[in-house]
Order: C-alpha cells, then structure tokens, then sequence
C-alpha cells in the first residue's frame, strides 16, 4: 500500500517536473511574482504590490504564530485547563486601531500612484485600440495608419499537432509598434462586447467598452517587446487575442509608419487589378480559414444556432448583394469585415465562400465591385 | 399533540417542518455542490496542459458559467439556509419557523430552478456562457438563446432566498424564548439575521438587473446597449451592487457556524461576543459601499476609484477583528481536534489568507495588474472554499449527532478533512502565483510559462473532489449504522440545541424553555 502510494506520488511529480509537452528553452517557468515592467508607473505599482504583501506577511507571521502556538501548548492532551477570559475592551480597541494605522500607511503612496495613472494629458501619439471578437485594432490618431492584429499561433500548435513555439497564444500577425521616450496615450473602446487592454509589462489593464473610450497612457524607456492578452471575458476566443507592444526608436518609428502608409496606397492600387477565378478562390480559401473558420468552422458547417453554416446558406447561395452586405456590413451578431479586409481579400473570399463547402453559385467577384459597393454603386 | 412525521413522499412534499426542510435544503446543496464540482473538474482536465484537448473554447465558457452559478445560488446559499432551518429555531428556543408553508415552498421551488438551468446545456446553441457575473452587451446582444432560461431560473432562485431571508428574519424576531434577548442569541442567529436583511436588500437588485436585460434581449429597450443610448457599464454597477453583498451573504453564516464551533472545542466561552456582533454589522454595512470595487478598470473617474478602494480597504479592520476573537476564543483553551474543529481552524487560517489576497486587491494600481487574472480566481476561491464550504462541512459534522442521533467515524472525517485541506491548498494556491505571473482568468488554452501551476492545480482539484465523496459516505453511514450519540454530544457544547434528546425529535420547544 506504502509502495503504491509513493510510486503513485513520484509519478505525480515526474508529470509536473518533466512535462509531457515540448517546452522550449527561453519560455519562463515557475513563475510566481507579478512583472516589475518597464516603466515608471509599472515599477511603482509593482513596489505597492510588495508593499501589501510584506505587511501580510507581517500580519500573518503574528496571527498564526499565536495560532500554532495555542494549538501546540493548549491542548486538552497535554493537560491544558480552559481559562474564563472573554472580553477585553483594551485588546478590541487595539486590534482596531493597529490595521487602520497600517491601511493608511499603504493608502497614501497608493493614491499618489493613482493620480499618475490618471494623468493622460498632453500625449505625444494617440492610439485608439479596438477590441472586436476577437482581434484588435489599432489606428495612429491622424496619421493615417490603421491596421487589425489577430493571433498567429497556428490551429496545429493549439490542437497539438504540432509542437509550440515559445510565443505560443501570444504572438500576432501584425504588432502595435509605438515609439520609446515618448508619452503614448491609449484611446480604448470596443466594437461588440467588453474586452481588456493588458500589457503587463506597461501596467496597463483597461476595459474596452463599445460606445466608451477608456484613456490610459504609457511611457516605455527601452525598446523591447511587450506581450499581453484580453482579461475580459469577451466569448468564445476570449483566450485567443493576445496583445503584442513593440517599443522602438522615434527614428525607427517614423520608418514603420512610413511603411506602413506605403502597404496602404499598395492595397489601393491592387484593388484595381482583375483576377481569375482560380486566383480568388485560392486567395479566398486562405482569408476564410485565417477570418471566417472561427466561427463558421474550417468545413463550412459553423455552429447552429449561433455561427450558421456557410455550406448551403441561403446568403452565400442567394442574392451577390445580400452577400457583400453582409461580409463587409456585419449583421445579426456576426461581426463587420469590410474594415479588416482589403477589397481583394474581401472579394477573394465571397468568391469562395460561393463556391466552396457544395455551393455552387459559379459566381465571382472583383476587387472592384468591393470598391464600388462600398461607394454606395 | 406529539405526532410524528407523514409517511412516504407526501412527509417531503407537504412538509412545513423546518428540521425536514432543513434536510432537504442540506441534501439539495450537497446535489449542486457534487454537480458543480463536476464542472470545476472538467474546467480543470482541460487546463492540465497548455493546448485544446478534451473541450471546445466555447463549451469550456460554458462550464466556467455554469460552475460558478451553480456553487453560489445552488451549493452554498442553499446549504446556509439549510443550517439555518435546522439550527435557527432550536437556538431560540421557539418550535418552528415562523412561517412554516412559505419555508416549504421557497424550498420546491429551488430544483425547478436549477433543473431549468441545467436543462440549458442540452439547448440548442448551449448553455450561457458569458460568466457568471454575465456582463451585457455578451449576456445580452451576444448571448445564445438559452439566457432566457438562465433569466427566469434566476428569478426563482431570488424569489426563494427573499421568502427563506423574510423568514428567517421573522423566526428570530418574533419566536425567541422567554428571556432570549437579542444579546444572548449564538452568533450564528446573529449573523443570519444580518445575512436576511442582506438577501431582502439585494436580490431584488438582481432581480431588476435581469430584468432588463429581458427587456433588452426581447422587448427591444436599450438599457445595456450604447448603440440604443444604454450603457454597459450600467449593468456592471447594477450587478456588483447586488454582487458584493452576495458574497457576504456567502460568509456571514459562516463566521456564525466557526463562533459556535471554536468555544466548543477550546471549551472556552467565545471572545468578545459583543464586537463580534458589532463588526459582523459594520461588514455589512460596508458591503453597500463597496461594489466598483470590482470594476477599477472601468474607467471610473479618479474621484469614485480613491473612494471605493477607502472602502474597501476598510473592511480589513471589522473582519481583522473577527480573526483576533477567534484567535484568542482559542488561546489558554484546552484544545481538542474532532473534525468541526480541524475544519474551523482551517477556516480560520485559510480563510485569513483569503483576506489578506483581497487586502492586496483592495490597493487600486494594484489591481490594474490583477484584476481578471487568476490572482483574483485564487483569492475569492480562498475566501469561499475554505470560508464557506469548510465552515458548511464542519457545521455539517458538528450538528449531524444532532441531527440523525448517530456519531460521525472519527478517523474518516479527519481523512476527509486532510484530503480537502491538502486538495484545496493545491488546487488554488498556484492560482497566485499563476495570476501574478500574468494568466488572464476564463481562458481554456494558455501559454506554456503558466503550465506547471496549472497542472498541479488540476492534480489538487481531482484530490479535492475525491474528498467530497468520503464526506457523501461518511454522513451516509453514521446516518445508517453510526454508534449512537449523547445528548450534549460535545463535551464542550453549549447552548439550547444541546439540551433536546439526540436525534432531535420531530418538535422540539412545543413548551417555549426558560432561558436565564
């Protein structure tokens, strides 16, 4: 029985020592304190986050202290007579006004952190994060730079199919890049439900709320990347959109932006062009597994009543409008697209969606036709 | 007069006695708490590893929902109000409840309810899974159409917590004995007299709130709904305004049952009765005041953060001074450890260490850091495991020789107890450490830096489960062939409920006792 029992506990210990899954190397294990960050507010708050704990600690110490104490010297066993005592207005007081002296101890540096917080004026950049089902969008205010930015980690990783990579749920496709030694004010709201705006490394949490913009506002010193996730509930791929902050150099800033500007006029310029069926179909293939098949699955079958079907829907089957409309529009809680998705990705993948999953509409759609149907032609 | 209970199913059906509603109330939560373990289990299978390997995501939000729903209005309220039908009037002195035919039906109503809400995961589009605190516009817009259900079955479950508290509240203030005066009554009729004044202020709250979002999802108002002129985050402070009294309803009777339990067992009268009562009243004053606590990354103005997280702060001196009366209840004692009592200093310890999370979550930016982390599943599990589940299961252990006449096996219920004590502290005690290192809360997948603490929180879960099935069969069993109990059963045992033969008989106090 002995034998079993200790076999059984080394096997419980072997599985959480040595994991059964391929950990890589630079992945950090064991964790068990909050980050420090990278800026001023992230340390100070990291500090008032020690600061409790010690004076938990402290408290602890004492209470339980006395707690094993009685437990060892005043047991019935060991021959303890019960005393009669039980009332004490000297202790009662005490024992008030001890904690309230230590609490405001702790509220006095934790308010100054507060109003730092809070004091979003006068920023250098302004960005406004999106929260949507489940990505996030980030646009440079004025600068005409806009882009979405979704997990990366392929399907295979998260169905272990194939082995993770050390980023693995926190890395995307495209990361918010924002300049270092410069007051970057975040502009939070949200397109559907409530998400959150977590980068630990900042210190920043605030709540993404649709029809609300949050403000909060950090100031990174060293280039680096930042990673963090949604702490808000936000339905099925809450788990799923992760945040990536990558602080570079003013210079290197300007750079990406200009870049950026430039991917920009290139989708404007490739919406001109015609492409063949097989072109749209493959391209549209790629969008719909990348944009659609979290909802409606990767066999087209979704999931009743709350993500439709594609194969057999009336809408990829009926009217080319009524389609466009509602890819690029949104509608009965499905989000809009037409943001997120370039006119070719967007016609690339209505053509798909018509054609693929035994619809077999033989239609198909141009990069043009998204730009006019957008214009209202 | 003495007639004993009716036979067959009608004595449960049409019963008015509060000593069979209180058992039915008791078997009732044991049944939600066993189910809603379930769901914690499966919650914990899928998080042994990093991956997706036995849920979807979206079935995953529907376990979470459902647990969390479950263990609040289906294991602990009930088993509260359960003790509190058993105990409340044979504490008094008085020969029932008060108002015997709305306790037996605030009882029948509960497992409509809860087998309305359970029927939910065979709906189309499942269960609700949008947490159960159920932020609009997810529970709302958002929501799969079984949240019509999840709406209704709230309804009832608030309808009988208010009959059950509007009840409770007239037995203790109308049925005392002759010179029970409120200052003599145990703590624990103290402190669920409070509790009922709470449940009677909030639930209707709770009510309201969804309500509106019927209204919303049905009728087309826009309360929660910024596209209609509503607002999202109204439904947040119309929820925690019921939410945070809620949690206090969940311990309250608690630090009642471990008042009776601790002097007892150190076979010393408990210390400061007076401030106990004082400071049980200020905590739930102050439970009115507190609610945004819960919301710091709203984006409340400066002015309501500094205020609420005062508040909040300040509920650290009343519970601090419970701690220290408990504390000192057991100091210069003569200390023996029959399971009540493990479990009480348990609670005591753990539930401690449960404040002292919520102290830290108190401190504004702070929380920025942890809130929705598993920091924060770590600190009210503390509070509410340990809190109110060991101190149901050590009333359960202390009043059951009362209750069915039998002793409880000795040597089982300290095994139960270490196997919870140890289950629990491995289960939730890396959830700290998770959070703090960055794990958000509600997610089914997860990076591989948090893995290890997940895998020995989900080796602890399952330990605590298995627990939870020794407990089942030790009260089975001293119910079925325990050894036979005295009459004051503890050597240390004080107070009305001791003075009436073990089993209690089917009425007690028909002929009101002289309390001096």
């Amino acid at each position: 029985m002995l034998k079993q029992a200790k076999s059984c506990f080394a096997w419980l210990l072997g599985l959480s020592f040595t994991s059964q899954f391929a950990l890589a190397d630079d992945v950090k294990r064991w964790g068990v304190n909050m980050t420090q960050g990278v800026t001023d507010v992230s340390r100070e708050i990291y500090g008032l986050h020690m600061d409790i704990f010690w004076w938990c600690v402290a408290i602890g110490v004492v209470v339980f202290g006395v707690m094993i104490y009685t437990m060892i010297a005043h047991r019935k066993a060991n021959g303890a007579k019960a005393a009669n005592f039980h009332e004490s207005t000297t202790l009662e007081i005490l024992w008030t006004v001890v904690p309230i002296i230590i609490l405001v101890i702790m509220v006095i540096p934790a308010t100054k952190t507060l109003i730092k917080v809070y004091d979003t004026s006068e920023p250098d950049l302004d960005v406004v994060v999106t929260g949507y089902q489940w990505k996030w969008k980030y646009e440079y205010l004025n600068q005409d730079v806009s882009f979405f930015s979704s997990l990366s980690t392929p399907q295979d990783e998260i169905y272990n199919r194939a082995p993770k990579g050390p980023n693995y749920l926190l890395e995307v496709d495209q990361e918010l890049v924002i300049p270092t030694k410069q007051k970057v004010r975040f502009l939070i709201t949200a397109n559907d439900v409530i998400h959150a705006w977590w980068v630990p490394d900042l210190a920043v949490k605030k709540d993404a709320i649709p029809g609300f913009i949050n403000e909060s506002w950090t100031y990174v010193e060293e280039p680096g990347i930042y990673r963090g996730q949604c702490a808000e509930l936000c339905g099925k791929d809450h788990g799923f959109m992760p945040i990536v902050v990558r602080a570079v150099p003013q210079a290197e800033f300007d750079a990406w932006m200009n870049k950026k500007r430039e991917a920009a006029a290139a989708i404007a310029e490739a919406a001109k062009q015609t492409l063949t069926f097989d072109e749209l179909y493959a391209q549209g293939e790629a969008v719909y597994q990348k944009h659609c098949a979290a909802c409606h699955q990767a066999d087209g079958k979704g999931i009743p009543p709350t993500f439709p079907a594609i194969a057999g829907s009336p809408i990829a089957n009926g009217d080319m409008r009524a389609h466009i409309d509602r890819v690029l529009n949104g509608g009965q809680g499905m989000p809009p697209f037409g943001e997120q998705l370039t006119p070719v990705e967007s016609a690339a993948v209505i053509t798909f969606q018509r054609n693929a999953f035994g619809n077999n509409t033989g239609s198909e759609l141009q990069p043009i036709d998204i730009v006019n149907f957008k214009q209202g032609l | 007069m003495a007639h004993g209970p009716a036979k067959g199913i009608t004595r449960w059906l049409y019963t008015t006695n509060h000593k069979d509603i209180g058992s039915m109330y008791l078997w009732f939560s044991f049944l939600m708490f066993l189910l809603g373990g379930v769901f914690a289990l499966v919650i914990r299978a899928e998080l042994f590893e990093p991956g997706l390997q036995i849920v979807e995501p979206e079935f995953f939000n529907q376990m979470t929902t459902m647990h969390g729903l479950v263990m609040v209005f289906g294991a602990v309220m009930p088993a509260f109000v359960g003790l509190a039908n058993w105990m409340v009037p044979m504490m008094i002195g008085a020969p029932d409840m008060a108002l015997p035919r709305m306790n037996n039906w605030s009882f029948w109503i509960l497992p409509f309810a809860f087998a309305m809400l359970a029927s939910t995961l065979f709906m189309e589009g499942g269960a609700p899974n949008f947490g159960w605190t159920f932020y609009a516009p997810l529970s709302t817009t958002y929501a799969p159409p079984s949240v019509t259900f999840f709406i209704f079955a709230v309804h009832i479950m608030g309808a009988s917590s208010i009959m059950g508290a509007i009840n409770i509240i007239a037995t203790i203030l109308n049925m005392r004995a002759p010179g029970m005066t409120l200052m003599k009554m145990p703590l624990f009729v103290w402190t669920w007299l409070i509790t009922a004044y709470l449940l009677i202020a909030v639930m209707p709250v709770l009510a309201g709130v969804v309500t509106m979002m019927l209204m919303d999802i049905h009728f087309g108002t826009s309360f929660f709904s910024a596209a209609g002129g509503g607002d999202p985050v109204l439904f947040q402070h119309v929820f925690w305004f019921f939410g945070h009294p809620e949690v206090y309803i969940m311990i309250l009777p608690a630090f009642g049952v471990v008042s009776a339990i601790i002097p007892t067992f150190a076979r010393k009268p408990l210390f400061g009765y007076a401030s106990m009562v004082y400071a049980t009243a200020s905590i739930a004053f102050l439970s009115f005041i507190v609610w945004a606590h819960h919301m710091f990354t709203v984006g409340m103005p400066i002015a309501g953060e500094l205020f609420f997280m005062y508040a909040t702060m300040l509920i650290a001196v009343p519970t601090g001074v419970k701690v220290f009366n408990w504390v000192t209840t057991m100091f210069k004692g003569s200390m023996t450890f029959e399971t009540p009592m493990l479990f009480s200093v348990a609670f005591v310890i753990l539930f401690t260490i449960g404040g002292f999370s919520g102290l830290m979550l108190a401190i504004a930016p702070a929380d920025f850091q942890y809130h929705d982390t598993y920091f924060v599943v770590a600190h009210f599990h503390y509070v509410l495991v340990p809190g109110a589940i060991f101190s149901i299961t050590a009333g359960v252990y202390y009043w059951l020789p009362k209750w069915c006449g039998n002793m409880y096996d000795e040597t089982m219920g300290k095994m139960h107890f270490w196997m919870a004590f140890i289950g629990l502290n491995l289960t939730f005690f890396p959830m700290h450490f998770a959070g703090l290192a960055g794990m958000p809360r509600r997610i089914p997948d997860y990076n591989m830096m948090f893995a290890d603490w997940n895998m020995i929180s989900s080796v602890g879960a399952f330990l605590f489960g298995a627990a939870q099935l020794l407990f089942l069969y030790n009260v089975i069993a001293t119910i079925v062939s325990g050894k036979k109990a005295t009459d004051r059963v503890w050597e240390g045992s004080h107070g009305l409920e001791w003075t009436v033969p073990s089993p209690a008989p089917y009425h007690t106090f028909s002929t009101p006792p002289e309390v001096k």
